[in-house]
């Protein structure tokens, strides 16, 4: 999901590193609030920690193999505000050590996969939580269906902006980089699940407490926000296919000119002729398919981990 | 061995370039960057001026063209990945071809500027930025232990391949998740260690 250099325009990598800049201000605030320092080598190592996690590999079928990305990990095992600076580091370290992302997308890349993906996960997997209740299985399925969330999420967001740069049509993106991500967003919620499984039934105390300390209404505003912008980028496909929503944004914005290429007009109206006569009911139901298996699948999972760990214990 | 290599994209030299000061290689390397994405798809003659620049500074860094073609190639497949989505558009070859093009010289740039550039060099350009504290020391921890961590993981991953005679799928999942959870608890117990250390160092926050 990492964009190289060269996919974005000017405009939407400047707008992406602004709104990056604003989340890490967030995520160092919220550190700084509820972290005592003795847990600031805590946030470096934990970054190396998810870096060597990702390499990590799942096989899944056929020689291809997954690996997580361990946003969700880092929210549900340090907190939100850790979880936005330690995906920050991997990040800036993948771009300049290893030329994995582009330099002048390192903004849209910060703001996918290290402010929307946590803030997402974390508004999901502590509203399931107050929602379910304290225990182990609500907690791994809290954790992974909010892992399935944030990925999802993040593809979105980044389907979302390299269609504004004119790179890729915004439906089409959409489609291929939601429809990816539901399924890779199920090997990283079951990812996810497991490894909290194992932290939980070793050492259950460095599971991050900073849920049950309640956050300031400043702080909750601030991530309510994020996640309101996550949720956007959720529904703007949808919006979009109703009549022009995003174009008729982007008019009105001023930057229509960038966004409406002239090799972006015949698609929209092929997909329009492709799919059903009303593409955003395809849209709405492949969409709550996709929740509706995440959804199983994590509820599933988290039963079938604490069983094991019932039988485990006897 | 290979992978020991691939992670640590720095290689020694005195050449002019190495020597040149970390934080004006870093300006040249992002303004390179920037005139690149800055051109407009099918500028093939800037493309191939740029590139013969690029190569002239490999050839004046001295360093491994081998080495920087491998690293290339890795990274190569995720931009063709994301490339691909530009075919979708009807007549959306150039603009794949040119898409291709501008990464790949971007990638070169960066692979250049990394191999002749300590990542601590970097690290002190973003601490004279005036980036924030906590951020810098993060990526400089995160960089120091990253080898750290990777080899605590190969060590406990062999330790299971030795104890377990079938590798079906499932199991490998369960062990791979049991690494990694045991992995963040020996983090987070590295981490009180590295915390003391810090401070018996005279570390403030």
């Amino acid at each position: 999901m990492h964009i190289p250099d060269g996919f974005l325009d000017l405009p939407t990598a400047i707008a992406a590193g602004a709104a990056a800049v604003a989340g890490i201000a967030l995520g160092l605030r919220d550190v700084r609030r509820n972290l005592s320092p003795r847990r600031v080598p805590l946030i470096g190592l934990a970054a190396a920690f998810v870096f060597a996690t990702q390499m990590l590999n799942f096989p899944i079928a056929a020689g291809t193999s997954g690996h997580m990305t361990g946003a969700v990990l880092a929210v549900v095992l340090l907190g939100p505000g850790a979880a936005v600076i330690v995906m920050t580091a991997v990040l800036v370290l993948q771009c300049f050590m290893f030329a994995d992302g582009g330099v002048t997308a390192l903004g849209a890349n910060v703001l996918n996969m290290a402010i929307i993906a946590p803030a997402v996960g974390y508004v999901v997997y502590a509203g399931l939580r107050r929602l379910c209740g304290d225990g182990q299985r609500s907690l791994l399925f809290a954790a992974g269906f909010a892992a399935w969330c944030a990925t999802v999420a993040a593809a979105l967001a980044c389907a979302v902006e390299l269609a504004a740069s004119g790179t890729v049509v915004l439906r089409s993106a959409v489609m291929a980089m939601g429809g990816v991500h539901m399924v890779v967003g199920l090997v990283e919620a079951a990812i996810t699940m497991m490894v909290v499984a194992v932290v939980i039934r070793s050492r259950p105390e460095l599971l991050d407490r900073s849920q049950r300390v309640e956050h300031g209404v400043p702080a909750t505003v601030a991530f309510g926000a994020v996640a309101t912008i996550g949720v956007l980028v959720f529904v703007s496909p949808l919006a979009s296919s109703l009549p022009d929503g995003l174009e008729h944004v982007a008019h009105k914005l001023g930057f229509a000119a960038e966004a409406a290429t002239p090799i972006a007009a015949p698609l929209q109206d092929y997909a329009v002729k492709g799919l059903v006569d009303q593409p955003w009911l395809g849209t709405v139901v492949a969409a709550g398919v996709g929740v509706a298996a995440a959804f199983a699948m994590a509820w599933l999972m988290a039963r079938m981990l604490t069983r094991h760990a019932l039988h485990a214990r006897r | 061995m290979l992978r020991e290599q691939l992670l640590s994209p720095y290689q020694p030299g005195t050449s002019p370039v190495h020597r040149l000061p970390a934080g004006s290689k870093l300006a040249l390397a992002l303004v390179f960057i920037l005139c690149i994405v800055l051109l407009p798809p099918g500028s093939w003659l800037a493309f191939a001026v740029l590139s013969v620049a690029l190569v002239a500074a490999a050839l004046g860094a001295r360093v491994s063209p081998r080495q920087l073609l491998v690293r290339l190639l890795l990274v190569e497949p995720l931009v063709i990945g994301v490339a691909l989505l530009a075919l979708l558009q009807p007549g959306g070859w150039p603009l794949f071809l040119s898409m291709l093009a501008k990464s790949t010289l971007c990638l070169a740039c960066m692979l250049l500027l990394t191999a002749t550039t300590r990542f601590s060099d970097l690290l002190r350009v973003l601490w004279r930025l005036r980036v924030p504290s906590l951020l810098v020391t993060t990526l400089a921890l995160l960089q120091r232990y990253l080898f750290v961590l990777l080899q605590e993981m190969e060590r406990m991953q062999r330790a299971r391949r030795s104890r377990s005679f079938h590798d079906g799928r499932a199991s490998t999942w369960r062990g791979s998740a049991q690494v990694a959870g045991q992995l963040f608890v020996r983090t987070s117990e590295r981490a009180e260690r590295v915390y003391l250390a810090m401070c018996a160092r005279g570390w403030k926050s």
